[in-house]
């Protein structure tokens, strides 16, 4: 059969634009590529469109904003012509995304257990006993000690670390295909950054799950996804292995901006005087 | 994978003691902070009564009195006694529920107050309770469609319920529903034939009909409170249905509730659930604030209808230089507003997990 074969998202020519008073804002120009059961990164500047690539994918673009696509299918299925209550029974139960700061993402109200457990309960007919047996397990599935009673914590009372494992919790319990991960790490201290990105791989990869993992961080993308995309201004300037990025014998290959990106980057061992700026190349957005 | 575990910080436990122990603290510092408010509003009330240019000797001896009377009376009245000990003794007083007599209905000011201050809490709840019904989904409406036509009707609505004046609205309203379509009774708080009828219990007719299972006399008294409260109840929509949509409008640009759509829940779960419970906690004291402006008697309303309420006694006292209804009436308005002040901060932390 070929549903091993058929890819999980396929993407051809996505635009996104917002249409203000001032004019026709783009923030994604064309940008096209197939996700599989893999880690793909997509790499770029503020403002680049990478994140509006995974609103767009969920179908939570904001009001005066517009999608257009020559193409948008999920397992086969056509994003494109589906109904906007088709569109959300799809949000969390098969395309799921992980945002940046939990102190913001989570609601400040209502306990953590009771949020992990309604994304259980919108998808599935369970008891609430039951959604909270589950939300239980996946806690422990994030590495939480004690899940019983982190279960009856606000928001307020966790730790970014924790707070983003139970986001992860939140956002996989209905067990979707692909997972969005919006700078999963950003607003983490350090130390804890490589712990959530361990769980994360871990989940994803014993789910067999397919990642879209939006960073602007080169280095963390390039240990931690199979393909990059780079993208600059709405438009995706190359797609690569992960491997390339620090390969040195690939250099002649690569784009301008990618090696433009890598140049910025500073590096403890050699420093430098001064660090490389970007040089933009207007012709590359034409 | 140990020192994953390993390094997850530590959590707050809460055990039912620590949360009885938190809740007595939160208790014990809100009932020191009602204390000194009850004495500094003792003290303002007091220094009213000497600042006045009112003698309260003349207004018990008269004008002609001779001089041996008239100090008798000052006496009589403790005014001789230095300051501090004539505060004690009204403070005193006024714990013993003694808040003199009025001059005007020669009633005690207690016993007044007892009579129209029911008029007024029934009306000034009615109101809010119209304002709350009609004027959070007007505002969470108005948020949701930000600029799109439900916004602008609820904008008119807002705009309406401010501009036009109550007296306008009061007269109009028993033009058209009292006397050309009879659909709601006159001014008064009853009918003719029901006047009086009622024992007291609450002071409440509405409550109190209902209690004595007088469902007629309950129609009557209901038919007259509509009118009057739904025209408090229009400035209270208005008020409440733009603090609700400012907040809304806030709490919908959270990161929380992109959260809550990508989990897949239904737009309306987003907005009633996650969104509106967020913004209910500022929107507490909102309430509450109205409330109390309505509770301090709307002259305007209670005197087109002719309520007998707490406003249009002050009003009457203040212009007849009935000064010990005005100072009871004053420090009425005072308790009511430190105990609204009390209600809401409670209802706030009830509501938001970060207070308590």
């Amino acid at each position: 059969m070929s549903v091993i074969e058929q890819p999980l998202l396929e993407l051809d020519n996505l635009h996104v634009d917002f249409h203000t008073p001032t004019g026709i804002v783009q923030a994604v120009r064309g940008l096209s590529f197939t996700l599989g059961r893999e880690r793909l990164g997509i790499v770029g500047e503020s403002g680049s469109g990478k994140s509006m690539t995974g609103r767009a994918i969920l179908d939570l673009i904001p009001h005066p904003g517009e999608v257009r696509a020559d193409a948008m299918r999920y397992r086969g299925q056509d994003l494109l012509t589906m109904d906007k209550r088709a569109r959300r029974k799809l949000r969390g139960r098969h395309i799921s995304m992980v945002m940046q700061d939990p102190k913001f993402s989570l609601n400040p109200v209502r306990t953590v257990g009771d949020q992990i457990a309604e994304a259980y309960r919108v998808h599935h007919k369970a008891s609430a006993r039951e959604a909270k047996q589950r939300s239980l397990a996946m806690l422990e599935q994030v590495q939480i000690r004690e899940p019983a009673r982190v279960y009856e914590l606000y928001p307020h009372e966790v730790s970014g670390g924790m707070g983003q494992r139970v986001m992860i919790a939140m956002m996989l319990i209905a067990e979707p295909d692909i997972l969005i991960a919006d700078e999963p790490t950003s607003a983490l201290d350090v130390t804890v950054q490589l712990q959530i990105l361990k769980i994360l791989d871990d989940l994803v990869t014993q789910r067999g799950m397919g990642l879209i993992f939006i960073s602007h961080d080169l280095h963390l993308v390039q240990s931690f996804c199979d393909r990059v995309i780079v993208m600059y201004g709405g438009k995706a300037m190359e797609t690569l292995p992960a491997a390339e990025l620090a390969d040195e014998s690939a250099r002649a290959r690569r784009h301008p901006y990618t090696l433009g990106l890598l140049g910025c980057l500073p590096d403890l061992d050699h420093p430098r005087e001064t660090l490389a700026t970007l040089n933009r190349d207007p012709a590359w957005l034409a | 994978m140990t020192s994953v575990a390993q390094s997850q910080s530590p959590v707050r436990r809460r055990s039912w003691g620590e949360t009885a122990g938190r809740w007595a603290k939160i208790a014990s510092r809100e009932l020191s902070t009602v204390a000194i408010t009850i004495f500094g509003l003792l003290l303002i009330t007091f220094f009213i009564a000497r600042v006045i240019p009112i003698d309260p000797v003349l207004a018990v001896v008269g004008d002609n009195a001779r001089p041996e009377t008239y100090e008798a009376a000052r006496i009589e009245l403790g005014l001789d006694k230095p300051l501090w000990q004539q505060f004690a003794v009204y403070v005193g007083k006024v714990f013993t529920g003694d808040l003199g007599r009025s001059v005007l209905t020669s009633n005690t000011v207690v016993d007044d107050i007892k009579r129209v201050f029911p008029a007024t809490l029934e009306l000034a709840t009615l109101g809010t309770l119209i304002g709350c019904v009609l004027g959070i989904p007007l505002g969470v409406l108005a948020a949701v469609y930000q600029g799109r036509w439900p916004d602008q009707v609820a904008r008119v609505i807002g705009l309406f319920g401010y501009s036009i004046p109550v007296f306008w609205l009061g007269l109009m309203g028993l033009l058209l529903f009292y006397a050309k379509l009879g659909w709601v009774g006159g001014p008064g708080r009853a009918g003719v034939a029901f006047q009086d009828l009622i024992t007291p219990i609450t002071g409440i007719l509405v409550i109190d009909a209902a209690i004595e299972g007088d469902w007629e006399a309950f129609r009557d008294a209901w038919s007259h409170l509509i009118l009057p409260s739904a025209v408090l109840g229009i400035l209270s929509v208005a008020y409440i249905s733009r603090m609700t949509r400012s907040f809304m409008i806030t709490e919908l640009q959270q990161q929380y509730v992109i959260a809550a759509r990508v989990k897949g829940l239904s737009e309306f779960r987003v907005v009633w659930r996650h969104a509106m419970h967020n913004a209910f906690v500022p929107l507490v004291t909102v309430i509450a604030v109205s409330y109390m402006h309505l509770l301090e008697g709307s002259v305007l309303t209670e005197t087109i209808f002719a309520w007998p309420g707490l406003g249009r006694y002050l009003t009457h006292s203040l212009l007849n230089a009935d000064m010990n209804a005005v100072l009871g009436g004053t420090l009425v308005i005072g308790a009511v507003f430190i105990a609204v002040n009390l209600l809401s901060d409670i209802l706030g932390r009830l509501v938001d997990p970060r207070t308590r």
